[in-house]
């Protein structure tokens, strides 16, 4: 891993940005990696001072475990929501819940709200100033405790041991 | 021969679930009940359908083609990065605008603080505006 | 059979988009509509990629990029709007 310095503030946003520049060009010839790699270090440079201080990954493989599962998630639960609108017979019951977060920090709390997004049959809805509370619309649920407990135990404790154990 | 044969099976049905599952999403929108369960067709299954065509496009350029040629990935990377936040955004724009929603739902009815929508500028929480 | 995939996922998206239409059309309310346009430029997406297919060239992916990212923007752009009043403060 390497360690941010003072002309390379955040080195994963500049890899980042290397690898989208090069696939926009879809060339690998020197000079478009020389121009990327001058992109990838001056557009962090003129731009960090607006952005949050990124919390550092304490354990790149379990990142990598957490992205496979929420895929997985998507594509399992896509079929079920799918099933859901279509069956004509179907009761739904959908559902506002307060969901307590463990996270503190901003950068985490802005992936969780992401990933409940992405996996279907909920959708963050707002954020509370405090930073405390997420609000969660659930398209079909009915206990509300058993919905905190899974995404507690299958998205937040994960993304906690990845950047803030 | 017979890989050729795979090959196009598998794009065909990369297409045809892509199409499925856009086609679903907008179904959800178009006749589920409140605005805030229509928020979770196109969200996710649009999106979903998007990544499966892009796959078969990827796939399909790299059998006629002959070389891998990965930029589609772009497109699916930036969707799936956008479509949860525009669905946040849309979510509280609906809780806002305080939106019916329908008799069945559970829970509090959700109420924004005034702090969360009202005066401007609102102050960044950690340093204050300015 | 490639052919007749391509002619399946158009027509569904075809019909997704019509879909769209009636939801921009009905409302009932504003973030409905916005709603409408946000997944119409996802199926819009959707169909560009399938005339990239149907005319077997990748010309056309940088204009899906562009309208992802417009799309996007102007989504975001118009919540803002609906939510404070205002987009840029």
């Amino acid at each position: 891993m390497i360690k941010p310095r003072p002309w390379l503030p955040t080195p994963l946003l500049s890899l980042l940005l290397l690898v989208v520049w090069l696939l926009l060009v879809r060339s690998l010839a020197f000079g478009q990696i020389l121009l990327g790699t001058f992109l990838a270090v001056a557009i962090p440079l003129a731009t960090h001072r607006f952005w949050d201080a990124q919390p550092h990954i304490a354990k790149p493989w379990l990142l990598l475990r957490f992205v496979l599962r929420v895929l997985g998630d998507i594509l399992i639960a896509n079929i079920e929501v799918a099933w859901l609108i279509v069956n004509p017979r179907r009761r739904l019951h959908p559902h506002f819940v307060e969901y307590p977060l463990m996270l503190k920090d901003r950068f985490t709390i802005t992936l969780l709200a992401n990933t409940i997004s992405l996996t279907p049959g909920t959708v963050s809805a707002n954020l509370r100033m405090d930073g405390k509370t997420l609000l969660i619309h659930a398209l079909n649920a009915r206990d509300e405790d058993a919905l905190i407990a899974h995404i507690r135990e299958r998205y937040e404790r994960p993304l906690k041991e990845i950047y803030e154990c | 021969m017979t890989l050729y044969v795979i090959l196009e099976g598998v794009i065909a049905f990369f297409l045809v679930a892509g199409g499925v599952f856009a086609f679903i999403g907008s179904l959800g929108m178009a006749h589920l009940r409140d605005f805030y369960m229509r928020l979770h067709g196109p969200t996710k299954a649009t999106t979903l359908g998007i990544g499966c065509m892009l796959i078969a496009s990827m796939l399909y350029f790299w059998v006629t083609q002959g070389k891998p040629d990965i930029q589609e990935m772009l497109i699916t990377l930036f969707l799936f990065i956008t479509a949860p936040v525009s669905a946040h955004l849309l979510a509280k724009t609906g809780l806002h605008m305080q939106l019916k929603h329908i008799d069945e739902t559970g829970g509090r009815p959700p109420e924004l603080r005034p702090e969360e929508i009202g005066e401007k500028p609102v102050p960044h929480p950690d340093r204050g505006h300015g | 059979m490639l052919d007749i995939a391509l002619t399946i996922s158009l027509t569904l998206v075809v019909l997704a988009l019509l879909l769209n239409v009636y939801r921009l059309a009905v409302g009932p309310d504003m973030p409905d509509r916005i709603l409408a346009l946000d997944t119409m430029y996802i199926n819009s997406i959707a169909l560009i990629v399938l005339m990239g297919l149907w005319l077997n060239t990748k010309t056309y992916f940088e204009s899906a990029l562009l309208i992802a990212m417009l799309g996007f923007i102007s989504t975001v752009a118009v919540c803002k709007y609906l939510l404070r009043g205002d987009i840029i403060e």
